[in-house]
């Protein structure tokens, strides 16, 4: 396979560490991902030579600064093929593009005798904001099950669309299961019964290539921290129509017109949406990784992954006692897996010592773990920076788990 | 033995294994030591929850000390447990709420002890200690 993963891992200085004396094996990609140094160097020369607040002084150092900022708008814009930037906003990443989106939609269009769609298979991120909305406003909460590969049932989806609905939010891809959902679909049959829907892109924008337009996504929330960028940057994508209905989620600074103590007017879009100092350099560094994906490009990206979603599947399946939770047609390399009669928690202690990185519990998806009537798994999530021989080393070190607790 | 007498055998113990897995498989035999706890008890009313680990923990007033017995559903989790029941059960209250556990540090085992690891670990030393305040407490007024 032409993808060179030596010369990508050089990129990226965290992976040349040690830990607990062993070179490090991350797997928890799904949590977070690690920078290139392309990322690291934006951030830390916007530090050295650009840092001032944006869209407020008329200073050389606060224009420049703003420049580079709508620079990453448009470069996010682009990336997702959204056709405006006035519908790309900023937030502090999925969790708060959801909580702006939950408040501000359910401010306007949920009430009672209104109802909410949402997955079995959301992150806590895509079902408390909307618990909570909907608690607020006497809406009620519909939810999609998923089979027992982990993929939605789609009849069932059909069946809850109703009249009553107001909005679907739907993860594109599990973080726990690794299911690909067939969000296209579930917007063209949201569509037909003129729902607009949310797609959180927590898992899918370090994998996937994203098209909002093609999707015909109505909004779309992902995290810069999870596609290689900086912590604390994230977007939330609205269609323009439907973000300029809404009311703010937040006031502050910024995002105003005319303030005075009768009445405030809000700014346009998207700074309607963006009250308060916002994280500029977070947004530099994010524009950053969106063009060091690129330069690998997502074709070679899922490719590389795929094969190795298939090597680790594959040699996982070798491991005596093991179950994979999560065996969808349609996967990213994300592995939930259980060994038999070995408590999660101690397989992921014996991992850590021998410097493999892997996320244990319930991912944030307890409702999931719920379905498979388990308290937690253990979770291997790869990114393109990861390598077969990392797979060995976590086959071998199951090997030595399996021979410490029996 | 008193308290910091035990809690410095348990850190002689743990001073021969230099390999964090020989540690670790010391945990595992303690664990099979603990005495079994009646799974009547083994409900809600004494469970700590941990995100990641679960701990059962009661305790009874026998003959004016207090006798801990505690589960895990994690093993290694489980072989801490037994550690901290060796050294705080079958003590007086008051012993119990002034003493410092130093030797949970001293092994190495302080990142389980954590708020960020949510294995209920931090949990149940906070419940051993409340326990013993609660006891402490009633029996001032007997």
């Amino acid at each position: 396979m032409d993808f060179d993963v030596e010369k990508i891992r050089q990129d990226f200085p965290l992976l040349s560490q040690k830990v607990h004396g062993h070179p490090i094996v991350y797997f928890d990609n799904g949590a977070t991902t690690q920078k290139p140094r392309q990322v690291i160097e934006t951030v830390r020369r916007y530090y050295e030579e650009e840092n001032a607040s944006i869209h407020r002084g008329v200073h050389f150092l606060s224009e420049r600064s703003t420049e580079t900022y709508e620079k990453a708008r448009e470069k996010v814009r682009k990336y997702i093929n959204a056709a405006s930037t006035n519908e790309v906003i900023f937030t502090s990443g999925t969790t708060g593009s959801i909580n702006a989106l939950a408040f501000s939609f359910g401010e306007k269009h949920l009430g009672p005798g209104t109802e909410v769609i949402i997955t079995e298979m959301e992150h806590h991120s895509n079902i408390v904001p909307w618990q909570m909305v909907c608690e607020r406003k006497g809406a009620k909460l519909k939810v999609v099950p998923f089979n027992e590969k982990g993929e939605l049932v789609m009849a069932e989806f059909k069946k809850l669309l109703s009249d009553k609905t107001r909005i679907v939010a739907v993860t594109q891809i599990s973080n726990s299961l690794g299911t690909i959902n067939p969000v296209k679909e579930i917007i063209r049959l949201a569509h037909k019964s003129e729902v607009p829907v949310l797609v959180d892109g927590a898992q899918a924008i370090p994998h996937e290539s994203i098209d909002v337009r093609d999707l015909d996504a109505d909004f779309y929330a992902f995290s810069g921290h999870k596609a290689y960028g900086p912590n604390g940057i994230g977007v939330l994508y609205g269609k323009e129509k439907l973000l300029y209905d809404l009311p703010p989620y937040q006031g502050g600074g910024d995002m105003v017109d005319c303030v005075s103590f009768e009445k405030t007017t809000y700014d346009q879009l998207p700074f309607k949406f963006e009250a308060g100092t916002m994280n500029y350099i977070g947004a530099a560094g994010l524009a950053t990784a969106l063009d060091y994906i690129s330069g690998i490009g997502l074709d070679r990206i899922r490719e590389y992954e795929k094969y190795l979603l298939e090597y680790a599947t594959m040699k996982l399946m070798t491991v005596s006692g093991l179950e994979i939770y999560g065996n969808a047609a349609e996967k990213i390399s994300t592995i939930s897996f259980l060994m038999d009669g070995i408590h999660p928690y101690d397989a992921g202690m014996v991992l850590d010592k021998l410097g493999i990185a892997v996320r244990t519990g319930t991912h944030c998806t307890q409702p999931v773990m719920d379905h498979f009537k388990i308290t937690g798994t253990l979770r291997a999530s790869m990114a393109f920076y990861n390598t077969t021989g990392e797979i060995d080393r976590l086959h071998a070190g199951l090997h030595r788990v399996r021979e410490m607790f029996g | 033995m008193n308290m910091n007498e035990i809690q410095e055998e348990i850190i002689a113990e743990f001073e021969v294994f230099d390999d964090w897995l020989d540690k670790y498989n010391y945990l595992i035999d303690l664990s099979n030591d603990l005495p079994i706890m009646d799974p009547r008890y083994k409900t809600n009313e004494y469970l700590i929850n941990g995100c990641q680990s679960k701990v059962w923990l009661r305790a009874d007033l026998v003959d004016g000390k207090i006798r801990f017995t505690a589960d895990s559903d994690a093993i290694i989790t489980k072989g801490i447990v037994s550690l901290l029941i060796r050294v705080l059960s079958e003590r007086d209250p008051a012993e119990i709420m002034d003493t410092d556990l130093v030797f949970i540090d001293r092994i190495g085992l302080r990142e389980n002890l954590s708020p960020t690891r949510s294995n209920g670990l931090l949990s149940m030393v906070k419940q051993m200690k409340l326990y013993a305040l609660a006891y402490k407490t009633k029996m001032a007024q007997q």
